[in-house]
C-alpha cells in the first residue's frame, strides 16, 4: 500500500485521485484505530508522511482535526452507556489543555526530525501497551483519598441491573500524567488516549469502562486547545485535512460498531506489530533528517 | 454536604451527559456536512494536478484567521468553506465545555464551576490565536 502511494507522489496526479486515495487510507486508519483501541492518530501521521510524502507539519494538523472528529463522534454512543464521569474529566482537562498549549509551543521551536522521533517512541509504547494483558477489574480502594473526596471524585457505574460505586485515588499523580498526555497531544497532534487510560486506570484506579469513556470525552477538548494555534500557524491545510477528517470519522464510526459485536484479539496484535514497524520507520526517517 | 444534593447532582449528571452527547454529535455532523460540501466544490472546480505538500509552506494566509476564513467563505470560496467546517469542528468540544459550565451552575457546584471556567480560559487562550 505504501509503495503504491509513493508511486502516486512521484508522478503528477489529479487532485481528485489524490484526495480519493487519502480518503480511502484514512477510512482504513480510522476503522483499525477504533477496532483496536489504539486510535486513528497513530497511523494517520505515518500514512501521510511515509505513504504520501506529505510534510509532517501538515500531517500533524490533519491528524489533530481527525482526533477531534472521532472523539466527538464517539461521545454520543459512550454517553448513552452512562460510564463517563464528567467531574473527573473536567478536573483532568485542566491538566491536559494546559499541557496541550505547552506542547503546541514546543512544536513551534524544535526540529521536525525530533518531533518524528518523539512520535515514534510514543506510538511504539502504545503498541507495546496493547500486548500487555488486559488490566484486572480495578479493586476498589477501601478508602477514598482526602483530595479525591474533596473533589467528589466518586461515581457509580451500571453493572447488570445495579449500580456499583467507585472512588478515585492518587489524584495528584494522575493529574501530572495527564499533563504529560496533554503535552504529547499538543506536540504530535494525537489524542494520546493510551496514556490517558493508563493515568485513570492504573493510577487513579477507576473502572476500565469509566477510564476509557472519560478519556475519549477528554480527547476532543484537549485537541481543541491546540487546534487554534496550529490553524494560525498554517498547519491545517484544508485540501489535506478534508479527506483525512471525513475518512477517519467514517472509518472509526464503523469500527466502533464492529467492536461492539466482535472481539478481535488477533487483529489487535497484528495491528500493534504494524504500528511498531511504522514507529521504527518514523524514528529512522526522523534521525536521518528525512522528516 | 448532605446526601440530598449529591443524589440530585447525580440525576442532573445523567441529564447533562445526554445533552452534552447530543451537542457533540450535532456539532460533528454539521462540521462534516460543511466540510463535505466544500470538498465537493473543490473537486468540481479543481481540474489540475495535485500540488506537492512535501515541503512546508503553510496554508494560505487568509485561511489562518477567523476573519479571513469567514470573508472568503462568504464569497463561496470552496477551500474556505472546508476551513469553516473545520472551525465548527474545533468549536464543538468548546461548546461542550460551555454547556458543562451551565450544568454545574444549575447544580450550584461552585468547585466545578471554577474548574470548568479554568478549562474555558485555557481553550479561549488557544483559540485567540485565530483572531487576527
Amino acid at each position: 500500500m505504501l509503495d503504491f502511494s509513493c508511486e502516486v507522489i512521484r508522478n503528477p496526479v489529479s487532485y481528485a485521485l489524490f484526495s480519493l486515495l487519502l480518503f480511502a487510507g484514512s477510512v482504513v486508519a480510522g476503522f483499525l484505530g477504533a477496532l483496536t483501541g489504539l486510535g486513528g492518530g497513530v497511523v494517520i501521521i505515518p500514512l501521510l508522511t511515509l505513504g504520501f510524502g506529505i510534510d509532517i507539519r501538515y500531517a500533524i494538523g490533519a491528524s489533530l482535526i481527525s482526533v477531534i472528529a472521532t472523539s466527538s463522534g464517539a461521545a454520543a454512543a459512550y454517553v448513552r452507556e452512562g460510564f463517563t464521569n464528567i467531574r473527573i474529566g473536567m478536573f483532568l482537562e485542566v491538566a491536559t489543555t494546559v499541557g496541550a498549549l505547552c506542547g503546541a509551543a514546543i512544536a513551534g521551536i524544535i526540529p521536525t526530525g525530533l518531533i518524528a522521533v518523539i512520535f515514534a517512541v510514543v506510538i511504539g509504547f502504545s503498541a507495546l501497551q496493547s500486548f500487555s494483558p488486559p488490566s484486572l477489574p480495578a479493586t476498589i480502594p477501601p478508602r477514598q483519598s482526602r483530595f479525591s473526596a474533596m473533589l467528589r471524585m466518586n461515581g457509580t457505574y451500571p453493572v447488570g441491573n445495579t449500580h456499583e460505586t467507585y472512588f478515585a485515588t492518587r489524584v495528584g499523580p494522575g493529574f501530572l500524567l495527564m499533563s504529560v498526555a496533554g503535552v504529547l497531544s499538543g506536540l504530535l497532534g494525537i489524542g494520546s488516549g493510551a496514556l490517558k487510560v493508563i493515568a485513570m486506570d492504573r493510577l487513579m484506579r477507576l473502572p476500565f469502562k469509566v477510564s476509557t469513556t472519560t478519556s475519549n470525552f477528554m480527547i476532543g477538548v484537549t485537541a481543541a486547545a491546540s487546534a487554534g494555534i496550529y490553524l494560525s500557524r498554517g498547519y491545517i491545510e484544508p485540501t489535506l485535512a478534508m479527506p483525512v477528517m471525513l475518512g477517519v470519522l467514517a472509518g472509526s464510526l464503523v469500527g466502533s460498531r464492529v467492536l461492539a459485536i466482535a472481539h478481535t484479539p488477533v487483529l489487535r496484535r497484528v495491528f500493534a506489530v504494524v504500528v511498531l514497524l511504522l514507529a521504527v520507520e518514523m524514528a529512522f526517517n526522523g534521525l536521518t533528517g528525512r522528516l | 454536604m448532605t446526601d440530598e444534593p449529591t443524589t440530585k447532582g447525580a440525576i442532573m449528571d445523567v441529564r447533562l451527559e445526554h445533552v452534552l452527547g447530543r451537542i457533540l454529535q450535532g456539532g460533528v455532523f454539521i462540521a462534516a456536512a460543511i466540510t463535505a460540501v466544500g470538498g465537493i466544490m473543490v473537486l468540481s472546480a479543481h481540474g489540475g494536478w495535485q500540488e506537492s505538500h512535501a515541503t512546508f509552506a503553510g496554508s494560505d494566509q487568509t485561511l489562518r484567521s477567523l476573519s479571513g476564513i469567514l470573508h472568503a467563505a462568504a464569497s463561496l470560496n470552496p477551500v474556505a468553506i472546508i476551513q469553516t467546517g473545520l472551525l465548527v469542528l474545533i468549536l464543538t468540544p468548546v461548546l461542550r465545555v460551555a454547556a458543562s459550565l451551565l450544568g454545574f451552575v444549575i447544580e450550584r457546584d461552585w468547585l466545578y464551576v471554577l474548574c470548568t471556567l479554568a478549562v474555558l480560559t485555557v481553550l479561549a487562550y488557544g483559540l485567540a490565536s485565530v483572531l487576527r
